[in-house]
């Protein structure tokens, strides 16, 4: 039995749940000709939630867990000896690896997905007997699933009488929905960390935090074989926080004068029809992918600096930060806009009012009074765009370099955080090597750095908020 | 212009008025459109120096449109549309010459919610004199912001705490910073647009004494949707309804024995 037929099938028993309570409802009102507590709505809708709920859970658990325990009963299923890769042994004396390979394999031969090495009759008898116990597992989840929805149909149904306060009921269920939904996000983010958190650990297990952090040499090379040349490997993440650094302050140069500028124009000076067209059209620029960003700034910005910078003589690299700044800067124009935009038009019209009133001009009531007030969600949204330059990656990807070098020259080429995330990550990673489990760690502390800007961001609202509310 | 017959909404100078009186605004057929509706119809009433004059009317009766165009304020909406004649003291205040922000500085508005600035109290007042260069050194812009404090009547409330933002204080302290902001760039003509409406009774009744001072010194236009209020402060009241100005004239006149029957419905409460 499916899981999609499972689902529909109580789907429809909800909603019939839902008619019967309401029908019954109803019926009890009109033979004791006395008035319900609530809606007979709520009478259908508490009887339904009875039926779905328990019937959902079980079915998320299930599905979370089922995997693992029929694994593990086809495991215990197969002979003494078994052969992984050729080589047959005794199954207690396998490896943890070759133990994941043989049950990887039984299970990709069971849903016709590829098995690595040859097909042995063993994969072939593990594989049946797999299939055999999720499709047994199924049926007994819809089993349980029945009984539970039947159990609430019930409960429910025979507790419908005129006292029952059905519609506080419903009340509380759509509570804890709405805080088991706050709740997942809570939880991914936690779960994200927490990820993130081991594997850091496993890299500095190997390369001590301190030359981590505060190491000024980023070579992430590290040597396979004995003999290699070239392959230092030194995790000195400094000069790639100092690239991020970089770009950013570029980016940022760019992106608040224009995007704030852009927002006062729009919300104060441009007329109606105006501002109708530009601020669409202004916020295309935050749909364009970001890839196409790189490529822009890898094609087109990067040579014409490059060549600028020839024309006056100066050596500018072609893959540098200016060019990534920049065009990360336009990326993030129509965020500052668009946010500064919005804090401004919320700024009440009366104290516009009470500036022109006292005779000062536009640009004296935008610099003294409205700017003033909106400042604190100003630099919130600047904050957010600040975060929002550190983690991005494509354009960086696309139109930084590689080497992670030391240097404020904006003419070098520099290196990023989420350049070298990605280049550590990205291929065939090995999972025992530093270079790879590096990117965790610099994914750790940039999530630790966007963390706290944040947290600053909040925090600066705030007290601007105290001082003008 | 010249339309002499004697209708009760002119004027008060050509229906024959008390010899003291000195017109400070004098505004003749003044029509206003908001896009294609026609919020104000063909008014004309004369302001008086250092008197009160107070507009009364049901909602949507133009009694705000028409104060908001005695100082341009109707210039920050796009869609609005002034014509007639509109005069302070002789001079057409809408025409291509006038400097807007001059004009504002001399015609000062209060609002109907109070509307500190985001500032100190200190800054709140000195925002005017600043604006308008009115000083040449901080003890004079010092004495500025504690004049007109005390002529707002909330300097001893407040001298202690000048530092303070603005928007610490109650609502009616906030709305006679309002007023002391007004007069701190010094105006002529200070508009009042219902400065009461938000208020409780107690922070009211200082409102309007404070508005009785001030007659001394400036010339007041109130809009107001109180009648007792209308009628314990102002001099010359004017009624209008629908976009036209029914009756105008001495404030006791229109209360005791209005010559309109819609004045008369009015002010009995028959509708409004």
């Amino acid at each position: 039995m499916s899981y999609g037929t499972i689902l529909a099938v109580l789907l429809v028993l909800t909603v019939v749940g839902f008619y019967l309570g309401r029908g019954r409802a109803r019926a009890v009102a009109a033979a004791g000709r006395t008035r319900l507590h609530s809606l007979p709505g709520f009478y259908g809708a508490h009887v339904a939630i009875w039926i779905a709920l328990p019937a959902l859970v079980l079915f998320v658990f299930w599905i979370a867990f089922q995997s693992a325990i029929v694994e593990g009963i086809v495991w215990n299923g197969l002979p003494d000896k078994v052969s992984v890769l050729g080589e047959t042994r005794q199954k207690e004396a396998l490896a943890p690896e070759q133990k994941r390979l043989l049950i990887d394999n039984i299970v990709n031969y069971a849903t016709g997905d590829i098995v690595s090495g040859e097909i042995t009759a063993l994969v072939k008898q593990g594989a049946a007997r797999f299939l055999r116990l999720q499709a047994l597992s199924a049926w007994i989840m819809a089993a349980a699933m029945a009984i539970l929805a039947a159990i609430g149909l019930l409960v429910t149904y025979r507790s419908i009488s005129p006292a029952m306060r059905a519609r506080n009921r419903v009340e509380r269920a759509v509570l804890i929905l709405l805080m088991v939904a706050s709740t997942v996000a809570i939880l991914t983010t936690v779960g994200i960390v927490l990820s993130l958190l081991f594997e850091a650990m496993a890299f500095f297990t190997k390369i001590s935090p301190v030359d981590f952090l505060f190491g000024l040499e980023w070579s992430p090379q590290t040597a396979i074989r004995e003999d290699q040349v070239g392959a230092s490997g030194a995790f000195g993440a400094i000069p790639v926080f100092a690239g991020t650094m970089l770009i950013t302050v570029i980016a940022m140069i760019v992106a608040v004068p224009v995007g704030l500028f852009a927002a006062i124009y729009l919300s104060e000076y441009a007329s109606r029809r105006l501002r109708a067209t530009v601020k669409p059209v202004l916020e295309v620029l935050a749909g364009i992918p970001t890839v196409v960003y790189g490529f822009f700034a890898a094609l087109t910005v990067a040579p014409m600096i490059r060549d600028a910078g020839a024309a006056i003589g100066l050596s500018v690299a072609s893959e540098s930060a200016l060019a990534a700044g920049l065009i990360m800067g336009i990326m993030i124009i129509p965020f500052v806009s668009s946010l500064s935009d919005d804090i401004i038009n919320a700024v009440p019209q009366s104290l516009r009012d009470g500036s022109y009133g006292l005779g000062a001009t536009r640009s004296e009531t935008i610099r003294q009074v409205v700017l003033p007030a909106a400042l604190p969600g100003i630099v919130g949204a600047v904050l957010l765009a600040v975060s929002r330059a550190i983690g991005e990656t494509m354009i960086v990807v696309m139109a930084a370099g590689l080497s992670a070098k030391l240097t404020v020259n904006p003419f070098d080429a520099v290196t990023t955080v989420t350049v070298q995330i990605v280049t550590n990550l990205t291929g065939d990673p090995e999972f025992d090597s530093p270079k790879t489990l590096s990117a965790f760690a610099l994914g750790l502390v940039l999530f630790l750095v966007t963390l706290c800007l944040n947290v600053i961001a909040l925090r600066v609202v705030q007290k601007y908020r105290e001082k003008y509310d | 212009m010249e339309n002499t017959t004697a209708s009760p909404a002119m004027p008060a100078e050509e229906t024959g008025a008390a010899p003291d009186f000195r017109v400070k605004m004098k505004t003749r057929n003044v029509n206003v459109h908001y896009a294609e509706k026609h919020a104000l119809r063909d008014v004309s009433l004369d302001i008086g120096e250092r008197e009160v004059t107070a507009l009364i009317g049901p909602s949507g009766c133009g009694k705000s449109t028409f104060l908001r165009c005695l100082n341009r304020m109707n210039d920050t909406i796009d869609i609005c549309r002034v014509t007639g004649v509109l005069e302070l003291d002789g001079q057409d205040i809408y025409d291509a010459g006038v400097d807007v922000v001059q004009l504002r500085a001399s015609i000062g508005m209060v609002f109907q919610k109070p509307n500190p600035f985001p500032k100190s109290i200190f800054d709140n007042v000195a925002y005017g004199p600043r604006v308008h260069g009115l000083f040449s050194n901080k003890s004079d812009l010092e004495e500025v912001v504690v004049q007109s404090l005390r002529k707002a009547g909330l300097f001893d409330e407040v001298k202690d705490r000048l530092g303070d933002p603005g928007t610490s204080l109650s609502g009616g302290q906030q709305q006679r910073l309002c007023i002391a902001r007004a007069i701190a760039v010094g105006p002529e003509v200070i508009l009042m647009d219902e400065p009461c409406s938000s208020l409780d009774p107690i922070a009211t009744a200082r409102i309007e004494e404070l508005i009785d001072e001030l007659r001394q010194n400036f010339t007041i236009v109130i809009v107001t949707h109180s009648m007792q209020q209308a009628a314990r402060v102002s001099q010359k009241t004017a009624f209008f309804h629908l976009g036209d100005l029914i009756e105008q004239g001495e404030t006791p006149q229109i209360f005791t024995n209005p010559r309109h029957e819609k004045t008369q419905g009015y002010i009995t409460g028959r509708f409004g």
